[in-house]
């Protein structure tokens, strides 16, 4: 029994009644994103990286198993613990390049 | 109900926000000292900004019946800067002693450089010398994790630390376990598109439940409201 059963005070079917039309507005929202991708005017960037864990995130979506966010949080963040030799930019970018790591400057 | 907004940038809202606040049951706030959007070029500056923290920004909140509290430091957005660091560091004793003062904060590291850990650590040893508390920002987005452990084990192998005096903030759903398990106190942070929603926040609370966990809005300059219209 995974730890954190339970933790919901309200039942599945009060879950649906109350949050389906929230989430499905949402994954429409995610489902326009991508066709509005592939319309693009100029597809160059269909190996961006950001798209990448994307579609990675979109697959844990799919699975059957708890902890979803924490999958999907772990594919968008930088998982090593070495510093940067100095800064590079101020800015996150909302995605870690996994292929590419990080560059030092 | 009443609420203290644990993280809210009060010098970049305007005073409809506090009217606001007051209105939905905002008694007190606390606001950690901050970057303004843009680097600084003296340090000059910082003594004018903690004077406006300590006294301005309370005497404004105080008009709507907030209690107005504040964190001062160098932000970690600029704490690569080493120099600035050390001038800043120098600075922030005088102000220590005002009434609505703290601890040091939000200090922390922002996309987890060398520099930035050092003045992290240098501020640690500024709150550990005049007894503060202190209050730590953890990174955005993809530099969260990276940035909540490299905090989270600098605190912990510094056995002055008492976890109990440790507030680290802007937790999610990978980095909140981490932080609570050490016995640290933690904030959820009500900004839904860098940080954490609503919904979400309820989640990790039905999930850790409520001991040592906090929730603000840590409003600004960004797409960010106190949190009169968030909890509606």
């Amino acid at each position: 029994m995974n730890r954190q059963d339970g933790t919901c005070p309200l039942t599945q079917q009060q879950l649906i009644d109350e949050y389906f039309m929230e989430v499905r507005a949402k994954m429409l929202d995610v489902a326009a994103f991508l066709d509005r991708m592939d319309r693009s005017v100029d597809r160059n960037a269909e190996d961006d990286f950001r798209m990448l864990t994307m579609r990675q995130a979109l697959q844990v979506l799919c699975a059957h198993t708890p902890g979803r966010v924490y999958d999907i949080q772990m594919i968008f963040s930088d998982p090593t613990t070495e510093p940067l030799v100095q800064l590079d930019r101020k800015s996150a970018l909302g995605a870690f390049d996994h292929h590419r790591g990080e560059v030092q400057p | 109900m009443k609420y203290i907004d644990l993280h809210a940038h009060m010098v970049s809202r305007t005073t409809d926000d506090y009217e606001q606040m007051a209105l939905t049951g905002c008694v007190a706030l606390t606001e950690p000292a901050f970057w303004a959007g843009f680097d600084h070029l003296s340090p000059v500056v910082f003594a004018d900004y903690f004077n406006r923290l300590t006294s301005f920004e309370p005497t404004r909140a105080a008009k709507y019946g907030i209690q107005h509290y504040c964190w001062l430091c160098l932000n970690p957005k600029e704490g690569e800067d080493r120099e600035l660091a050390r001038h800043v560091l120098d600075l922030i004793p005088q102000f220590l002693d005002r009434p609505n003062v703290l601890g040091i904060g939000e200090i922390g590291v922002n996309r987890v450089t060398r520099n930035e850990i050092a003045t992290f650590i240098d501020h640690v040893d500024l709150a550990l010398r005049y007894n503060q508390l202190i209050h730590i920002h953890t990174p955005h987005l993809e530099d969260k994790y990276k940035g909540t452990k490299v905090i989270v084990d600098t605190l912990v192998d510094n056995r002055r630390i008492e976890p109990g005096r440790v507030m680290v903030d802007h937790a999610e759903e990978h980095t909140i376990g981490m932080i609570l398990d050490r016995g640290f106190w933690t904030g959820l942070t009500l900004y839904p598109q860098t940080k954490t929603s609503a919904a979400r926040a309820v989640d990790m609370i039905e999930m850790y439940g409520s001991e040592r966990l906090c929730v603000a809005s840590a409003c600004d300059w960004g797409p960010s409201l106190p949190p009169y219209r968030t909890l509606s």
